[in-house]
């Protein structure tokens, strides 16, 4: 089984209004990203000098990228040394396959897997399913989408988009299908649907002979990942299985053991809005008579080394996935992660997707478009990734792809208007001019007033549609600033309005 | 060329013109907070795990207490006797499961977080032995007891698994409401031996 | 203190009213301030919109007409953010050392409003008068990018007669974003119409901010509901005085509403 596929994906616009009709959609993404900045808020107040916390997290990851090439080379020898086998993968395509060969090799059917968003990146479930192997969500959010045959909407609570009531139903009508059934008298309580994924998995945990997992970090100097989780299931696949793959990205890569200090302290109170997550596992390598015996970690780039070479971009390999701007961006908490068509949704989505594959399609091309620009995501980054500005570089680079095109959109004929009328003002006062015009008409024609008793246009065709189909918009003056300046030799002599 | 060498390869030249060097600024320190070990206590509690104060010489009693008729596993040195307990000779998965508790010691307590970490020596035994019983007894003398999560990483081995542990198993997947109790112990029983 | 009004295009084409109120208000505290005539936009519809090859001629326009002041003060927080944050980002990228070094001298000295009147001027009570009950609106630009903090809220604290009311979930975004408003309109329409919600929670019967962008979408949501709140800037509050608001039967109605006196 497998789930959706977010190939073929409309563009941000068309997917948004979609999930905005969602009235159930709206309410649970309301409800939920409410509580989970609540308790951000809460958790971070407690820290005296989280400012300074910040600075030292996004210090540490900044570092990291800037020598990546010697902290990779670094990593691979500490964990050759403590006995793991490296592999190197380009693109999804080579980190799948990599995989699917070692699971052959083991002869298993099944994996057991740790929530990992590398992995859902690469989209290795499908890429095992087409090689008979099945590849079994673990963390309760995962396993909701993958029974449902759904896709996922936040990084961190990927099935949040879901209620309990939608859980239970799809608990009942899936788990049986593929393992231990959920009881008959399942209720929709969280306690009661928490109890019936314990049960279901717990066969597969214990019969598992191979494990893949992502991680958060890898420590360079000593070889060590580091997984963060809280239900346990990270633990289970990292400690039962004979086998363990972790598929880590590039830019996992942190220096040196004690640089784990602010990202340890920064991540939970950023993410789960916890002062620590229940569980954090880590392991170097092979630890004789504990835990997997054989273990590989494949390190990945597909696209990493792209965003890397963008100056301003860079910072987003910061990321550790936390999801704190998701959950105070308002365009996510209206549209949900599905309108983004990536794993990654929300405003690092925005980013990081262009970043990753570039800007030459449609839907990636429209996700930098996909913010207000308020700057609430850059106020609670942990790594101080300032995606407002990372945003407004990679419309740049949208804008920039199209310079060739042999017909010119018609915004870019707008702006290119605009920007002809803004570098001189007298080209600009003329424009004024007209606009008091239009002005005159509508006060004259127009229908509509505003609270205050000033005209303004109701309803109006062509591109004006996308602002008065609800939104009123007031009627130009008659007299432009400028003009009123001129007139009146700045005030000095004004005698009411012309 | 390798996977290898043209992933190197491509960091670099994306690196070309930037400088490596970055000042990375210390990590701040929390400040004083006064009795640890009560915060400590405060903390792991505040997670809805049971903890219990006691010293050295009530220790077997209390852990008894704390396990009452359950069946229980203990790592190989665990340094307390506990009457009918299996001592882990590597028990099989299943054979872990169909035991109800276990009790293991810690390597640190870390009073800002309230989180306990497990460096898996042999009075705490393998990972698995503290995971799939339903019930974890851990006790941590309070001289195990730091301020917070930097005090813990400069003490910890890296070459060693480790396992930090704050409370019980808990998820918030559903409806971001917290549920504690998933895949991990459901119950987490914290023995304090101090004066 | 040579002191230049940067009114903004969207004020200079749209809102004059915030213009005027803003010359009234400053020349009541004994500030000459002037008008630089070759002023325009400053650049930022083109740069977030990602024309930032187009934005350069703006930002050259912008740096010749503001030369020489020592304070450029706009009623603006978005304005004043561009003018801060951005031109540098387009003067590096149209690699004119001129230009980047026209901008390091006009970004220091630009203002917005409540930034100049506090911190310049040192002034929270501006001596105004608007007998009427209140909602404010922190726009994201002044409050995240320029960091204007409670400078607005003392200003309006000061104002005699007033009745401030606090504005439920006050920091999270009307929706208005620029070029968002029309290139996501569904969005910026749920944003805004749960900002329109908070502001009628309120009761208040005037809705205020410091830039008439966001207000122009917040309050063009509240006019298509018949909601009977009005939108005003922040400027025009403060430049109201017992005498000006004898002459009127409202907030903003007449003259500041930029339609013929009536």
């Amino acid at each position: 089984m497998s789930g959706g596929t977010f190939v073929g994906m409309p563009a941000f616009p068309t997917a948004a209004r979609e999930a905005l009709g969602d009235t159930q959609l709206r309410s649970n993404l309301a409800h939920a990203t409410r509580t989970i900045r609540d308790k951000r808020a809460a958790v971070v107040a407690e820290v005296e000098d989280w400012e300074d916390l910040r600075l030292a997290g996004a210090g540490v990851k900044e570092a990291a990228l800037r020598d990546l090439a010697t902290h990779l080379e670094t990593l691979e020898a500490s964990l050759v040394r403590a006995g793991a086998t490296v592999h190197w993968a380009r693109d999804a395509e080579e980190a799948c396959a990599i995989v699917a060969r070692l699971a052959h090799a083991h002869g298993v059917d099944e994996v057991v897997k740790v929530k990992s968003m590398a992995t859902m990146e690469i989209g290795l479930n499908e890429a095992l399913e087409a090689e008979g192997i099945a590849a079994w969500e673990t963390d309760l959010a995962e396993m909701i989408v993958q029974l449902g045959d759904d896709l996922p909407s936040h990084i961190l609570v990927p099935a949040i988009h879901r209620n309990r009531a939608e859980i239970r139903e799809i608990f009942m009508r899936r788990m049986g299908d593929v393992g231990r059934p959920a009881p008959d008298d399942l209720t929709d309580e969280p306690v009661v649907l928490a109890a019936a994924a314990r049960a279901h998995l717990r066969e597969k945990f214990l019969r598992a002979k191979v494990a893949v997992s992502g991680a958060n970090f890898a420590v360079a100097d000593t070889g060590t990942l580091v997984v963060v989780e809280s239900e346990g299931n990270g633990r289970m696949c990292l400690t039962l299985p004979d086998v363990l793959i972790s598929v880590v990205g590039i830019e996992k890569v942190v220096a040196t053991w004690s640089d784990l200090d602010p990202m340890l302290r920064l991540l939970p109170r950023s993410s789960t809005g916890e002062r620590m997550n229940p569980y954090t596992s880590t392991w170097s390598g092979v630890t004789p008579g504990d835990g997997p015996q054989e273990v590989h970690v494949v390190l990945l780039d597909n696209g990493r080394t792209r965003a890397l070479a963008d100056d301003v971009g860079r910072q987003a390999l910061r990321c550790i996935r936390c999801s704190a701007c998701l959950n105070v961006c308002p365009v996510y908490e209206r549209t949900g992660g599905h309108a983004y068509g990536s794993v990654y949704p929300g405003p690092i989505g925005a980013i990081l997707n262009p970043l990753l594959r570039g800007v030459s399609d449609e839907q990636t091309a429209s996700l930098p478009y996909a913010s207000s620009l308020c700057g609430a995501c850059f106020e609670v980054c942990p790594v101080r990734i300032d995606i407002p500005s990372v945003l407004v570089d990679q419309r740049a680079a949208v804008v920039d792809s199209h310079r060739g095109d042999r017909v010119p959109k018609a915004e870019a004929v707008a702006m290119k208007a605009a920007a002809w009328a803004f570098s001189d003002s007298r080209r600009l006062a003329w424009a004024e001019k007209a606009s008091g015009l239009g002005g005159r008409v509508l006060r004259r024609f127009g229908r509509t007033t505003l609270p205050g008793g000033r005209a303004a246009a109701g309803r109006l065709p062509g591109p004006g549609a996308g602002w008065t189909g609800a939104r009123d918009l007031p009627a130009p003056p008659e007299e432009s600033f400028r003009a009123w300046w001129d007139r009146t030799d700045g005030g000095q002599n004004d005698r009411g309005t012309r | 060329m390798s996977a290898r060498d043209d992933i190197l390869a491509a960091v670099r030249a994306a690196l070309t013109d930037v400088s490596p060097a970055v000042a990375v600024p210390e990590a701040p320190r929390a400040p004083d907070r006064g009795d640890l070990v009560a915060l400590f206590v405060e903390r792991v509690e505040d997670y809805r795990a049971v903890v219990t104060r006691c010293n050295e010489a009530d220790l077997a009693g209390v852990v008894a207490g704390v396990l009452g008729e359950r069946s229980s596993v203990v790592p190989p040195a665990l340094g307390l006797e506990i009457a009918g307990s299996v001592v882990d000779d590597g028990l099989s998965a299943a054979e872990l499961d169909a035991i109800d508790a276990v009790v293991t010691r810690a390597r640190v307590g870390i009073a800002e977080t309230g989180t306990i970490v497990l460096d898996h020596q042999p009075d705490q035994g393998r990972r698995a032995i503290s995971l799939v019983p339903d019930l974890h007894v851990c006790i941590v003398d309070a001289t195990q007891v730091v301020a917070d999560v930097p005090d813990a990483i400069a003490l910890l081995d890296p070459a060693r698994p480790l396992t930090w542990i704050s409370g019980p198993s808990a998820t918030s997947d559903i409806e971001l409401d917290r549920v504690e109790g998933v895949h991990g112990p459901r119950t987490l029983h914290v023995v304090l031996v101090g004066p | 203190m040579r002191v230049a009004l940067q009114v903004t295009c969207v004020n200079d084409a749209m809102f004059p009213d915030t213009g005027k109120a803003v010359v009234r208000l400053l020349r009541r505290l004994g500030v000459d301030v002037d008008f630089p005539r070759a002023q325009t936009c400053c650049g930022q519809p083109m740069v977030n919109t990602g024309y930032l090859d187009e934005a350069v001629p703006v930002v050259r326009t912008f740096v010749d007409a503001f030369a020489g002041y020592d304070a450029i003060v706009t009623p603006s927080g978005s304005c004043a953010g561009s003018a801060r944050h951005q031109h540098a980002i387009v003067a590096e990228r149209s690699g004119d050392r001129a230009l980047a070094a026209a901008v390091a001298e006009t970004a220091p000295k630009t203002y917005e409003l409540s930034e100049f009147l506090v911190d310049v001027l040192g002034v929270t009570d501006v001596g105004a008068y608007f007998p009427h009950r209140v909602t404010y609106h922190p726009t994201c630009h002044s409050l995240r990018m320029l960091g204007v903090g409670e400078r607005p809220q003392r200003l309006l604290e000061a104002v005699r007669g007033i009745t401030l009311v606090d504005l439920p979930e006050a920091t999270e975004c009307c929706g208005f974003g620029g070029t968002f408003a029309l290139k996501n309109a569904d969005t910026s329409v749920a944003m805004g119409a749960d900002k329109a919600r908070h502001v009628r929670d309120t009761g208040a019967e005037v809705l205020v901010a410091g830039d008439n962008s966001c207000l122009m979408h917040i309050g063009g949501m509240l006019s298509r509901q018949r909601a009977g709140v009005r939108v005003m800037h922040l400027a025009e509050i403060l430049a109201s005085t017992a005498e000006s608001e004898s002459h009127s039967s409202g907030p903003a109605v007449g003259e500041r509403a930029g339609g013929p006196a009536t």
